[in-house]
């Protein structure tokens, strides 16, 4: 007998929901820290740690993010290391967008115009100083709308961490299905709840390009 | 010694060669124009002269300190060397009185209060007093090249070095810019300028330096450069400028 989908699946799906949403701020902190110190290292590193970077952001870039949760998953295993589909799923992700981050930070910190470091080292400043008040102020700017609408990918990649059997929204969608035999009414919820969470995110980054824009170099 | 003197420096950018062995000396009080052709390498000898590039062979000699020796703390002698770009570089993100105020305050450590009073005085000497408040963006060309003088000013430096700072101007804004310079110029402000503009250079100079290949093709007073060249290049340039 197939049960109904009622209040207590919807309350089955929040709760997976919750769980998209910590590992969506998991996978955001950490790749935040890596992202970086990828950043750092690849503006300003010696080349031998930048070469590495840029290898760890193509080998992230150029491979599958599923890929790269079952070489953690799987991968951990096999090497004798018992590792939990938490923790599997986290590291991925938090190695996925540490590399985007970075090269998403990067590219924003290059994108102020050599003229900005030169005007400030003709006035005295120091490399510290120079990042501090002329670069880095100047890149925050830039860097927020993508950063906002990297965030976006985040909530929606964590659902890839359900093939791993970590219950997210998604594998909560699927169980539910399981249970109620309704698959086009909940997979309709599943998606109603990612649009409810990316939407206002979009919505803000949106606004911050625009806002951007309009008080462009000021 | 001079504030400035210059020893036979070679400077090139891969296989061209922009320098071939300028010698040029600047005593304090003087306001040097140097003129020429564009790739003549006016440019780059002026940034030569506070380190933005490195010359291959030769010295440079600034307030008594070698720019080109690799122990030269720069940040140092940049401070007494001010200099201000065709492009104006400012700071975008900051008021202009942010953009005069950041190098006193955070490279000479001066009290917040000091620099204040400090871009009030420099914004009055280009006549900008008004727009202490604003940014950059909501500044005419010729405003932001006068605060971006301000802003070296505010350093109290030796000597101002000028890169075609009317060249990106239109032509109603030069004036305004160019009183400035006058002014500086009657302070007594050592100043070492490229330019395009023939009568201001005239006008004011001490010095005019005419660069020709990357090299001092001639120099004298104003007057003997404008009116007698003895070279034929030089002559044929003051035809096809003025």
């Amino acid at each position: 007998m197939f049960r109904d989908f009622g209040v207590d699946e919807v309350g089955l799906l929040l709760k997976g929901a919750q769980w998209t949403v910590l590992l969506s701020f998991i996978a955001f902190i950490g790749g935040s820290i890596v992202g970086l110190v990828v950043a750092a290292v690849r503006v300003v590193g010696p080349r031998s740690l930048n070469a590495l970077a840029t290898g760890y952001i193509q080998a992230v870039q150029g491979t599958p993010l599923l890929g790269q949760m079952f070489l953690f998953f799987f991968g951990f295993s096999i090497m004798g290391l018992e590792v939990s589909a938490w923790v599997a799923v986290s590291v991925s992700l938090i190695l996925f967008s540490g590399a985007f981050l970075g090269d998403i930070w990067r590219g924003c910190i290059q994108a102020i115009p050599q003229t900005q470091w030169e005007a400030s080292s003709c006035l005295g400043l120091g490399f510290f100083q120079q990042m501090r008040y002329v670069i880095l102020p100047q890149a925050l700017r830039i860097a927020i709308p993508p950063t906002v609408g990297f965030f976006v990918q985040i909530i929606k990649n964590t659902s890839l961490a359900a093939v791993v059997g970590f219950v997210e929204l998604l594998r909560a969608g699927q169980m539910v299905t399981a249970a109620t035999f309704k698959p086009f009414t909940v997979y309709l919820a599943v998606a109603l709840i990612y649009f409810a969470l990316c939407y206002p995110l979009s919505l803000w980054s949106r606004h911050l390009e625009r806002k951007l824009n309009v008080a462009h170099s000021h | 010694m001079s504030l400035i003197r210059i020893e036979n420096v070679h400077k090139s950018f891969g296989d061209l060669a922009v320098l071939n062995g300028v010698s040029l000396d600047i005593e304090e009080g003087e306001i040097v124009t140097i003129i020429g052709r564009s790739g003549s390498g006016k440019s780059t000898l002026l940034r030569c002269i506070n380190g933005l590039e490195k010359v291959q062979s030769g010295e440079i000699w600034a307030d008594g300190v070698q720019v080109n020796d690799p122990a030269t703390n720069l940040r140092l002698l940049r401070q007494r060397l001010g200099i201000v770009f065709q492009s104006y570089n400012l700071f975008p993100h900051l008021t202009v009185e942010r953009n005069i105020t950041l190098a006193p305050q955070v490279v000479q450590k001066r009290a917040a209060a000091d620099v204040r009073q400090v871009a009030v005085d420099v914004l009055r000497q280009v006549g900008l007093e008004s727009k202490i408040d604003a940014y950059p963006i909501q500044l005419s060309g010729g405003q932001q090249q006068r605060v971006a003088i301000a802003r070296s000013l505010a350093m109290a430096p030796k000597v101002m070095l000028l890169d075609e700072i009317t060249s990106a101007l239109d032509p109603e804004l030069i004036g305004d810019v160019l009183k400035v310079l006058e002014d500086l110029a009657r302070q007594g402000m050592t100043m070492v300028l490229v330019t395009h503009e023939m009568g201001f250079a005239r006008r004011v100079s001490s010095q005019v330096v005419f660069m020709h290949e990357g090299r001092v093709w001639e120099s004298g007073p104003p007057d003997r450069i404008f009116t007698k060249p003895e070279t034929p290049e030089l002559a044929t340039f003051i035809q096809s400028v003025l």
